[in-house]
């Protein structure tokens, strides 16, 4: 099929847009079955953009451009990066739906409609070309998120809610400054433009902190993660998912859209400052989630470590390292996303995400353990699964900038073999001792059928990792070519070796056993 | 075609059987994985033999792409050669039997097929990470045995021991991981490639260079081995990353005999023998490792002479034979090496197996103060353990060049390390001294196990076996016990209690009949039994004098080969002396004077206190590790993200914005709006920017 001038990204868009507006005039069961059908289709779309996005095309496929007013557009097109970004969200999307299909009793129609807008929002920000259109779905991607928390949160949402609106929004006012000054220097909005712009370097550092208030943020990079676990304990079980599997992805995003290949100088000049905070995180963070007793705190602390590695790999500099990062992107996105499933379907049977008052569910509930351990294994980054292609790649690429750096972040492999285990340990091992937990009935079919497909994406990512890495191939060795410039020299320094004299040492050697 | 069946078929099975699970029944899923079992081992055989004819090339069949990330390009590929068609056969050989022994040994288990289809998986995964051509795929086997381990050690999850055991293995075993990682990636740095012949190619001509690591410079051929060797540290329980592998007997025993003794283990000793064109330029790193594996030697055997769980006796067994292995390395033989890696897959299989139908007969009581005569009661088991015993010991008749396989290839051990000179000798020394331990525990555990009088009525397992079975034993030795059997197989017993030495257990039978173990568990003994017997007189050759046999696949050392021939006789003679030293001393002290162990605790009780504690590793790790990392993590959220962050962060904000208090109820409403506001003020400035250009 030929999409030649068929504005599909509009369509994407605009389909949950409408669909969240008619949810609001329907019943909750309308709503949910209107939300899941507008989902689905999207999906269908996506499969369709995936299916005719030209691998060896130009950078730039399925653009729109409509112009709105003064230099303003309405302009939509995406790379490889923001075609898988995109597919992962949309993918989560009904997934989502359905997992809020019984759990969500109050204000359906109004909760379907926020879960859509979000949809909208997040397709918006992979797709966008336009600077401000970028920053409108970008910031405006909180408000059904904060909605989401603040309305069918848990008890203790108020705060939640509070802490995730003010550290988002300190970072946005710096990033909105820095583009007004950038659309100034530059004379354009356009996306495309701005990334050939090389912006004087004395600039850059200023720009670059700027953005990076933003997106260490909405990664979440330490000191600045405490957003997160707060958010993710009130969040419903779909809005975690959401949360972890595509708004934490939207800071990575943001780090290989604007601040690299924009700031190529200031990223090199500032490469210790996310080296220094991302070893920090892994190593602080993996050992919080180690002394856990919240199911979803644990999970929430383990993103941070995780995403730490999306942060070393992207300014590596180099392509294992940025091709890691997104590959743990993706793979973060749908193992922590199908963690926190996991901890909902428990949750919705005992209402509890204390750890200790669960055990011994591989009796009870073998189906759930199956998957649960599946996705436990990803999460520490087993091969064959999604979770070790991405960590693997993102820490050689990190070993070529510097050793250090890569051992710190290497031992998040024992830690975080350590906290998921552990949590493991005490949900489906041990014995059935409590009559409550005994009670507990395997997955449904409903349950099953948004764990399988993610289950099935995660093996598929960790043995072919091919269908994915493919897409992106292109725009990542655009990007390495672009900050090549100004790539940070490794500290291997390796020097050529003298074989003729080790032969000669060899001989010796052997002389002396004689 | 056929490696692919070879490897995929257990796979398969594993998938059916573990997804089918109960749906399929015991007997379907038992049928499905041993079958793929036979199927793969009867296929490994004419491989390896067409090997040992020396009429079969090396090859690589390629399977498909994995990750490609520019020059980085990882095959999922099946590499054919030598040192792959030994540890075939090693693999698909043991596992097989271990498939058709479980059949006997796990008869009364709720969980069958879950078992098969975990032991069909880890023998996916070994044979994946045998027949790597690539670094990578060898760290998916790696990890991938890793992962069946964990499970077959948590197999009773019931048990909090055993769990604790699992996720020791797995961690630790990350350790190494570590170190392996970090090895992959600076080969990838060094060399460009991760393929396994083109590493091996240029690695040569690496020597001599040097690299920045950590910040020092040091020599890269070294750094790059040592990393290495760390991951081979881990999988092969190597001194200081060893603890694991004594709890991991927390599985059923059919695990031990097959991952923990005859293959998985072993893997680190694969790595180093597989990458020895690589260890040959790094003479450094090469010393590293007959010092750790001589040490390992004997910590190990030390540990082994001290413990009273049979099954942990074993284990100290195995780790000590890993670090024979390991000096092998070391001093070069990579062939001895593997030599006693092949034999000693089938003894100590043998053993471990043996082990399981002694304690099958005794209803799983593994401590041997409990034991005695079970001889008269269980003979065919007590002549294969015999068996297994001849041939771990090493007996054999210098003059003749025939004995039982450990004579072959421990001796040819101790003699290349001799004939390799400098710290060769002093591995020679300890290697020699360990024989004699070796021989002493090993005979010391027939003799608890096999001689004497019966002590069984003390034991609460067999009581248990007696209250449950109301004399009806003749039908039921087994009984009700097996249903819950997570609580019956103990291999936790805290070394730390008082040990009373075995005479102070009181004797006699109890009035319990132990029974010899069903058919499908002796016909796997009886076989291995042959292994150990003959494999290491028939393989001799091959193994040690026949470099066209290795044909590239390791770095075979034709000088050192020669020189182990002209080594002085003592030397060659020395294994066999140690050897009955210690079965002497066995004899002195468990069969004639038998207050003896009991005085010589009494007499040296630090240093027993030491051996029986496993020299405090245990708890040191605990002390420095474990205690200190949780301790850490609370201090991080408590101190760090609660106390700090969040105080002076958004809770000192909201505190300043709104004089504290109870700013959130008034608040609530307006953050949306204020948010909003904030939005529309940035694109208002950004419209008036757009228009008034």
């Amino acid at each position: 099929m030929n999409l030649d001038g068929f504005p599909i990204l509009s369509l994407m868009i605009a389909l949950p847009m409408a669909a969240a507006i008619a949810c609001l005039f329907v019943g909750a069961n309308a709503a949910r079955w209107l939300a899941l059908g507008a989902t689905l289709i999207d999906l269908a779309l996506g499969v369709m953009l995936w299916v005719n996005y030209d691998i060896s095309g130009p950078q730039w496929q399925f653009t729109e451009y409509a112009p709105l007013f003064g230099r303003f557009a309405w302009a939509l097109g995406i790379d490889g990066m923001a075609l898988m970004l995109l597919m992962l969200t949309v993918f989560l999307m009904p997934i989502c739906i359905g997992a809020s299909w019984e759990a969500i009793k109050t204000r359906v129609p109004e909760y379907m409609a926020a879960f859509l807008l979000m949809e909208v929002l997040m397709i918006g920000v992979f797709a966008a070309q336009d600077l401000f259109l970028f920053y409108i779905f970008f910031e405006a991607g909180l408000i059904p998120m904060y909605l989401i928390i603040g309305i069918w949160g848990g008890a203790n949402r108020i705060y939640a809610s509070y802490k995730f609106f003010l550290y988002t929004l300190l970072g946005s006012v710096l990033m909105l400054i820095a583009m007004l000054w950038m659309v100034q220097f530059a004379g354009t909005t356009s996306i495309p433009v701005l990334l050939q712009t090389d912006f004087p370097v004395e600039a850059q550092t200023w720009l670059w902190l700027a953005f990076f208030a933003s997106f260490a943020v909405k990664m979440p990079m330490w000191p600045v993660h405490t957003w997160l676990p707060d958010a993710h304990v009130q969040a419903p079980t779909a809005g975690s998912v959401i949360l972890a599997g595509v708004l934490l992805k939207m800071g990575g995003y943001g780090f290989l859209r604007f601040s690299l290949p924009m700031f190529p100088e200031a990223s090199a000049q500032l490469v210790w400052l996310i080296f220094a905070l991302s070893m920090i995180a892994v190593v602080a963070t993996s050992l919080i989630a180690l002394v856990q007793q919240d199911m979803k705190k644990l999970i929430a602390y383990s993103s941070v470590a995780h995403m730490a590695i999306v942060t070393v790999g992207l300014f590596a500099f180099n392509r294992q390292g940025i091709e890691g990062a997104l590959i743990v992107m993706l793979s973060h996105g749908l193992v922590s996303g199908a963690l926190f499933l996991c901890v909902g379907v428990i949750y919705d049977r005992l209402h509890t995400r204390e750890i200790d008052r669960y055990g011994g569910l591989s009796i009870n509930m073998p189906k759930y353990a199956v998957l649960f351990l599946l996705f436990t294994m990803a999460g520490i980054g087993l091969p064959g699964t999604s979770g070790f292609v991405g960590e693997f790649l993102s820490l050689m690429g990190v070993y070529q900038v510097s050793s250090w750096v890569a051992l710190v972040c290497t031992t998040g492999i024992i830690l975080g073999a350590a906290y998921s285990l552990y949590l493991y340990r005490r949900i489906a091992y041990g014995d059935l001792t409590k009559d409550d937990v005994r009670a507990m009935p395997d997955l449904s079919a409903r349950e099953l059928w948004l764990l399988a497909p993610i289950a099935a994406v995660v093996l598929w990512m960790g043995v072919y990792p091919e269908s994915f890495l493919a897409p992106m191939r292109n725009d990542v060795g655009t990007l390495v070519a672009r900050i090549e410039r100004a790539r940070p020299a490794g500290d291997a320094h390796l020097t050529a070796g003298k074989p003729a004299a080790a032969a000669a040492h060899a001989e010796t050697a052997h002389e002396g056993a004689h | 075609m056929n490696i692919q069946l070879i490897v995929f078929l257990p796979l398969l099975a594993a998938i059916i059987v573990g997804l089918g699970n109960r749906m399929l029944g015991n007997i379907v899923g038992k049928l499905i994985t041993t079958g793929a079992l036979f199927a793969s081992c009867a296929l490994s055989w004419p491989i390896f033999l067409a090997f040992l004819g020396g009429d079969q090339a090396a090859y690589v069949q390629p399977v498909f792409s994995w990750i490609v990330s520019g020059d980085l390009n990882v095959d999922w590929a099946l590499r054919v050669d030598t040192l792959t068609a030994v540890m075939l056969v090693v693999i698909t050989t043991v596992s097989a039997l271990v498939h058709l022994y479980s059949w006997g040994y796990m008869e009364e288990d709720p969980d069958q097929p879950r078992f098969f289809a975990y032991l069909s998986l880890f023998t996916f995964a070994m044979l994946m990470l045998v027949t790597a051509d690539n670094l990578v795929q060898m760290f998916f086997g790696w990890e991938g045995v890793g992962l069946a381990s964990y499970l077959l050690i948590g197999f009773w999850f019931k048990k909090p021991s055993a769990n604790a055991a699992a996720i020791k293995a797995f961690v630790v075993n990350r350790v190494g991981d570590l170190g392996f990682m970090l090895g992959i990636f600076g080969t990838f740095l060094v060399f460009g490639t991760i393929s396994i012949p083109e590493i091996l190619e240029a690695a040569p001509g690496m020597a001599g260079s040097t690299i920045g690591f950590l910040g020092y410079r040091f020599d890269t051929m070294t750094v790059l081995c040592l990393l290495l060797f760390i991951g081979a540290m881990g999988k092969s329980a190597q001194l200081g990353l060893h603890t694991w592998l004594p709890d991991a007997m927390e599985g059923p025993t059919p695990v031990s005999a097959l991952i923990h003794a005859a293959t998985m283990v072993t893997a680190g000793v694969f790595m180093v023998c597989r990458l020895s064109p690589m260890f040959e330029v790094a003479p450094v790193a090469l010393g590293f490792v007959t010092f750790i594996g001589a040490a390992t030697c004997l910590f190990a055997a030390t540990v082994g002479t001290a413990q009273m769980d049979i099954k942990r006796v074993i284990a100290y067994s195995t780790c000590s034979q890993l670090g024979y292995m390991f000096f092998a390395a070391g001093v070069g033989a990579y062939n001895a090496a593997m030599f006693h890696l092949f034999t000693h897959a089938f003894f100590k299989a043998l053993l471990f197996l043996g082990a399981g139908s002694v304690i099958h007969a005794m209803h799983h009581e593994q401590d041997m103060r409990f034991y005695g005569g079970l001889r008269k009661s269980i003979p065919f088991t007590f002549w294969m353990m015999m068996a297994g015993t001849l041939a771990i010991t090493g007996v054999g008749v210098y003059w003749l060049h025939a004995g039982f396989a450990g004579f072959h290839s421990k001796d040819a051990i101790l003699e290349a390390a001799y004939a390799s000179g400098g710290g060769g000798v002093t591995a020679f020394w300890v290697g020699a001294f360990a024989a004699l331990l070796t021989s002493f525990y090993s005979w010391r555990l027939i003799f608890m196990t096999f001689f004497g009088e019966p002590r069984w009525a003390a034991s609460e397992h067999i009581q248990h076996a007696l209250h449950d079975a109301h004399g009806d034993h003749d039908t039921h030795a087994h009984g009700d016990a097996h249903d819950n059997a997570p609580a019956q197989e103990n291999a936790g017993h805290d070394p730390h209690t008082h040990a009373p030495g075995a005479a102070e257990v009181k004797t006699g039978t109890g009035g319990y009949h132990p029974h010899e173990s069903p058919l499908t568990m002796l016909v796997p003994l009886g076989v291995l039994a042959i292994g150990a017997v003959l494999a290491g007189f028939v393989f001799s050759h091959a193994f040690l004098e026949n470099g066209a046999f290795w044909v590239g696949s390791l770095a075979y050392d034709e000088h050192l080969m020669h020189a182990m021939h002209e080594v002085p006789l003592w030397v060659k003679l020395s294994a066999t002396a140690a050897m009955l030293i210690g079965l002497g001393i066995a004899v002195l002290a468990y069969l004639v004077h038998r207050d003896w162990p009991a005085r010589f605790t009494e007499s040296f009780r630090v240093l027993h206190a030491f051996v029986l504690n496993k020299w405090y590793f245990d708890e040191l790790y605990h002390v420095v590790f474990v205690k200190p990392a949780f301790w850490l993590g609370r201090l991080f959220w408590k101190k760090g993200d609660e106390g700090t962050i969040d105080r002076f962060g958004p809770n000192g904000l909201a505190a300043l914005v709104a004089g504290g208090g109870r700013i959130t109820a008034r608040l609530q409403s307006g953050y949306v709006y204020t948010y909003a506001l904030v939005m529309l003020l940035g694109l208002t400035a950004a419209v008036t920017w757009a228009i008034s250009r």
